[in-house]
């Protein structure tokens, strides 16, 4: 029997064949951990018994949550990581730097293959590199780091394929919402999601990325877009490493597999209070809103800033909405800063706040009134996820974020996309 | 392990912003402050409520959303001795037991809010002591009980020195 993508990186991993359903204690290639979660890591790695982490170079602490420090408890905390990350030769990546999920794939540190573990649910990011990667809470993250390993369930695979061109107008956002509205909050528990076909294969690196983000929202383990020639052109910008691409065997036994012709695709919104309360945009087409947000680990890349650039050049920002735009990190903001996008997202009204989490999860840089409705590019709409449980949070691309924040109410993007 | 307590109970799809907000969660490692503040969103009142050694009792998919080990530990803290429910999110389950939260997988239909329950893991049972229900619990696989049963993976690593999961 073939093996999937994640049995063969769990196999390589354990240092044995595996197959799904198996437990395994495996080696992980890289550690991360950020100021929502290393804080109680460090607690925990002390509790456990840790003395000095396994192998520092393999761990990596990012300030991104509540980046620059909103009050003097943060300010603690993230002191507290400063002078862990220092005393044990940990990489630290401090304010400004970005987004933990944008950060770590720029570092070169990990690439198709390889193992890594998170703490915070989107780690499962990383897997549009072709590796497997996953979200664990403090206490395997601080086990992680003493042992350089951890014990896993080799998870079963979904396949999702994807077949024909997505429309103008209508982007990978559209299209793992469409997913999550269909499989559900919890439809792919345990499970891997490895995603195929044409589309997939067409999709730039960023929105393999926005992809394989999401797939925590269906309950997953991880997201996986097997590597290509264009995987490992993107990793060429920031290491000199060989990764070796790892491919599903063609006789490998999925658990289920979907099928979407992504050519009939349509924009997607995610509704109050619900990942998986997926419509299309018509149906709620007209709702007034009085902040959108740009940015976040699902499509703060730079890709997404273009787009929404494209869509508000020389146009002004509704009156009565509010346009916050956080990109995914340093190196995204600059580049947008050189192609002209930041220009011409200020220009059009929008307030850029620093690279980092806090319009997404609700602990400074944005948070909504009672009675407020919110359009963002973020990946929950939980309610009280942005620091308010009496605001409406509706989730959606960049481009139908942008022309939202432009008409001042959920619009239809593809009548500014030709 | 058995528990005895009364059951508050709630509904599918309980998210960890719900548990713990983050509002919160950010600020303090302090597990007491936060305790005061679980289940907020969904009941304001709850925390108040909790006698020590109640239980949870929920649908399916408790737990989803953040990787936050704030959310079980808020939860303990608070004074819960256990959660029941349908079924859990994969990263919520994992923290539970590695805080020593027992999180007890059973069909939670026929528990209304007050019911007097007990939950016995050796036998795999909860027994609905107000109904006169027995409800079989689906088994922990092997190395979760046994970091339970040590009370948390800290426990378990003061106890080994690594993970003893063979």
């Amino acid at each position: 029997m073939g093996k999937t993508v994640a049995e063969k990186i769990f196999g390589r991993a354990a240092g044995r064949e595996v197959a799904a359903g198996e437990l395994v204690v495996a080696r992980v290639d890289y550690i991360m951990g950020q100021d929502g979660t290393a804080p109680l890591a460090i607690s925990a790695f002390y509790d456990l018994g840790g003395v000095r982490p396994a192998d520092p170079g393999r761990i990596a602490f990012v300030i991104d949550h509540s980046a620059p420090s909103p009050n003097e408890g943060v300010s603690a905390l993230h002191k507290l990581m400063r002078e862990f990350a220092r005393e044990h030769g940990i990489t630290l990546y401090d304010v400004g730097d970005g987004v933990c999920h944008q950060v770590i794939p720029e570092s070169g540190h990990i690439g198709p293959g390889s193992l890594v573990v998170g703490a915070d649910s989107h780690t499962c990011t990383y897997g549009a590199l072709g590796c497997v990667a996953t979200g664990v809470g403090s206490t395997d993250l601080a086990a992680a780091m003493i042992t350089g390993s951890l014990w896993f369930k080799v998870p079963h695979t979904m396949r999702v394929l994807c077949r024909g061109k997505l429309p103008p107008g209508v982007y990978a956002k559209d299209l793992i919402l469409r997913i999550i509205g269909d499989v559900g909050a919890d439809g792919a528990t345990y499970l891997a999601v490895e995603y195929a076909g044409e589309a997939v294969d067409d999709l730039s690196m960023d929105g393999r990325f926005t992809l394989c983000n999401m797939a925590v929202e269906m309950g997953a383990k991880t997201g996986i877009v097997p590597a290509d020639e264009k995987t490992l052109a993107w990793l060429g910008q920031f290491t000199p490493r060989a990764f070796a691409p790892v491919r599903p065997d063609p006789d490998a036994a999925y658990a289920a597999v979907r099928e979407y012709d992504v050519s009939t695709l349509v924009p997607q919104v995610a509704c109050p209070h619900r990942v998986d309360n997926v419509v299309p945009v018509d149906e709620v087409a007209g709702t007034r809103i009085q902040q959108a947000v740009l940015g976040t680990c699902t499509n703060g890349r730079l890709e997404d800033l273009r787009v929404a650039a494209g869509i508000l050049r020389g146009r002004k920002v509704h009156r009565d909405t509010r346009l916050i735009v956080a990109p995914a990190s340093r190196r995204v903001l600059l580049a947008a800063m050189r192609e002209g996008i930041i220009q011409d997202l200020v220009e059009a009204g929008a307030a850029v706040v620093t690279p980092g989490c806090g319009p997404c999860v609700g602990t400074h840089n944005g948070i909504p009134a009672d009675g407020e409705r919110v359009i963002s590019t973020a990946n929950r709409n939980f309610k009280g996820r942005m620091g308010n449980n009496k605001a409406e949070i509706y989730l959606a691309s960049p481009a139908t974020v942008a022309a939202s924040a432009l008409a001042g109410e959920i619009t239809d993007p593809r009548e500014f996309v030709r | 392990m058995r528990l005895e307590g009364r059951a508050h109970c709630f509904g599918d799809d309980v998210n960890t912003d719900y548990i713990i907000s983050g509002k919160y969660k950010f600020k303090t490692l302090d597990m007491k402050e936060l305790a005061r503040h679980v289940m907020e969103d969904l009941d304001p009142e709850f925390y108040a409520k909790v006698r020590p050694g109640d239980f949870i009792v929920a649908g399916t998919n408790f737990g989803c959303g953040s990787s936050r080990e704030q959310a079980p530990l808020a939860i303990k803290y608070a004074g819960i001795g256990a959660v029941l429910a349908r079924s859990f999110a994969r990263i919520f389950f994992r923290n539970a037991i590695n805080t020593g939260l027992p999180v007890v997988e059973c069909d939670t239909s026929g528990i209304r809010p007050g019911d007097e329950l007990v939950v016995d893991l050796e036998r795999g049972v909860v027994l609905n002591r107000t109904r006169n229900l027995e409800i079989p619990v689906r088994p922990l696989p092997p190395v979760m009980l046994r970091i339970l049963a040590d009370g948390g993976l800290a426990a378990h690593f003061q106890k080994h020195g690594n993970f003893a999961l063979e």
